[in-house]
């Protein structure tokens, strides 16, 4: 079977004021699909630079991305982008801004309207339908963002850090709600993060990657079995050895690239 | 008392203490003939009003400076847009535009009515030069100032260019259109009056200027009260009609009372 997105061998370089910056060097990752898998990285490791390559906002320098084995060339609806900033539009209620991908789409008011207020209930935000994203809090706005994605069902969902911004009890009830959420429509996920805890809790396998220019320098699949519980997950013993395992790998890298930061180049 | 109610007394009482202090100044520190007084010029409006003569230089100044303002705000949005969206073409232009505007409206003013004539047909297109790049360069910031972010969240929904310009780009430009809108209406009517000094036979500028010739001070203020009246009152529309537009936005002093946690 083919998988349902394979990057195979993919290079990303920029040009920064006539220098030329290798973001990403020969990445090659494949996901099945319904997979979870997560991408933990020191910053600025060209994480959400692969996320803009696999969605379509940016093509490779070398190498090439297929879904289910055709190259993407493009935006393709049927990858979703969960971004680190809510990016709801400010003009639109709750509601609006979560069906805002069935009005594209042509759907019937009636519809989207029962669609979308599924998936409010679903996150517990059922009451501010009627809200402006300035009126609701962060976490909110971070509910509201993935279900709209959600909604239109794409196959293959990108989220870079979406929980990053928010307080630590939040994110754990994001996290659950995620996994509920992914466990219901059984979409395939590739969600970026910095947090080795999250990482783990949600992810069938973590891709680890080295600090700048970007690799795959390993992927761990995480033994832990489903349906998780993140508020107690911490306590399991197969937790507690992938994240040793994960953190023995990931801390040269950050160590590495903090260095860079500090201007000592190795 | 409601804070609304309140601010509206406040108001209504700085207006009374002005004319009042305006007619006791009047004939007891300066000759009324140099800055007239409230009441005369109360008695002057209300007898133009009475005869029906002031009807005719209203209409003709609010037929110059609406017709001029629609004409001038949809062209001037309408370029905006265009120019924001085709960079190609905004730098082509750029260096007209910036010289264009540079030019002092009120230098227009007679070669306009050289051309239009001394009807309001020459002062409308003063005022539409005036509002054009008001609305225009409001519009045109608004436009390239959208969040690329929030039109790539769509792109990768599948909307179409056509899609993004409707459900993004036009919303968020909505309160800059609403800024330039605002600054315009005074501006605007100061066009057509200016255009009215200059040359014409009918206009509350030409009035002011009719009665300035005659000495008549009363006569003067009576037709910039007025004046101001209409300012006053299209303000408050525009800023109306923007707080209902704009709902969507925080309320600085309210923000934070308003966040739901």
């Amino acid at each position: 079977m083919t998988p349902l997105l394979s990057v195979e061998g993919v290079s990303k370089e920029f040009l920064v004021r006539g220098k030329r910056i290798v973001a990403l060097d020969s990445i090659t990752l494949a996901l099945e699909q319904g997979e979870f898998v997560t991408v933990v990285g020191p910053s600025g490791c060209g994480k959400s630079t692969l996320l803009n390559l696999i969605v379509g906002l940016l093509s490779p320098s070398a190498g090439r991305i297929l879904l289910r084995g055709r190259p993407i060339n493009g935006i393709n609806p049927e990858i979703g982008y969960v971004t680190q900033k809510d990016n709801l539009l400010p003009w639109r209620t709750l509601v609006q801004n979560v069906e805002i991908a069935l009005e594209i789409r042509g759907v019937d008011p009636r519809e989207r309207r029962r669609r979308a207020g599924v998936l409010i209930q679903q996150v517990g935000l059922g009451g501010f339908e009627g809200h402006y994203p300035h009126e609701l809090s962060g976490g909110m706005r971070q509910r509201a963002n993935i279900i709209r994605t959600l909604i239109y069902e794409p196959q293959l969902i990108l989220m870079d850090e979406p929980f990053g911004p928010l307080d630590a009890q939040t994110r754990i009830v994001l996290q659950d709600q995620l996994l509920g959420l992914w466990n219901a429509a059984r979409k395939t996920i590739i969600f970026i993060t910095h947090d080795l805890v999250e990482a783990i809790a949600l992810a069938d396998r973590v891709v680890m990657m080295t600090s700048r220019p970007g690799k795959v320098k390993s992927v761990t699949g995480v033994p832990i079995p489903r349906p998780r519980d993140v508020y107690q997950i911490h306590e399991s013993p197969a937790f507690r050895s992938t994240h040793e395992t994960l953190w023995r790998e990931l801390r040269p890298e950050v160590s590495l690239a903090e260095s860079w930061r500090g201007g000592i180049r190795p | 008392m409601s804070p609304r109610g309140r601010l509206l007394v406040y108001r209504a009482a700085f207006g009374v203490l002005l004319l009042a202090m305006w007619e006791l100044v009047s004939g007891r520190l300066i000759d009324p003939f140099w800055i007239s007084s409230p009441s005369r010029v109360f008695a002057y409006l209300w007898q133009v009003v009475r005869d029906g003569s002031i009807f005719g230089h209203l209409a003709v100044t609010l037929y110059e400076t609406t017709t001029g303002f629609l004409i001038g705000a949809v062209t001037g949005i309408g370029c905006g847009f265009l120019l924001g969206r085709r960079k190609i073409l905004a730098q082509v232009l750029d260096p007209y535009i910036v010289a264009f505007n540079g030019i002092p409206r009120i230098a227009l003013a007679p070669l306009f009515i050289i051309w239009f004539g001394i009807g309001p047909n020459s002062k409308v297109v003063l005022v539409v030069i005036v509002v054009f790049f008001l609305t225009f360069f409001s519009t045109y910031s608004g436009v390239k100032g959208v969040d690329l972010e929030l039109k790539n969240v769509l792109r990768i929904m599948g909307a179409t260019e056509r899609q993004i310009l409707v459900k993004v780009t036009i919303p968020a430009t909505v309160p800059w259109i609403a800024t330039g809108l605002k600054v315009s209406v005074p501006y605007a009517l100061v066009g057509a009056i200016v255009g009215e000094f200059i040359a014409a036979s009918k206009g509350l500028g030409y009035l002011i200027n009719y009665q300035t010739s005659l000495f008549s001070t009363t006569g003067a203020l009576g037709g910039i009260l007025i004046v101001a009246a209409i300012v006053v009152i299209s303000s408050e529309a525009i800023n109306w009609a923007e707080a209902y537009l704009l709902r969507w936005r925080p309320r600085e002093e309210t923000r934070t009372d308003r966040e739901v946690y």
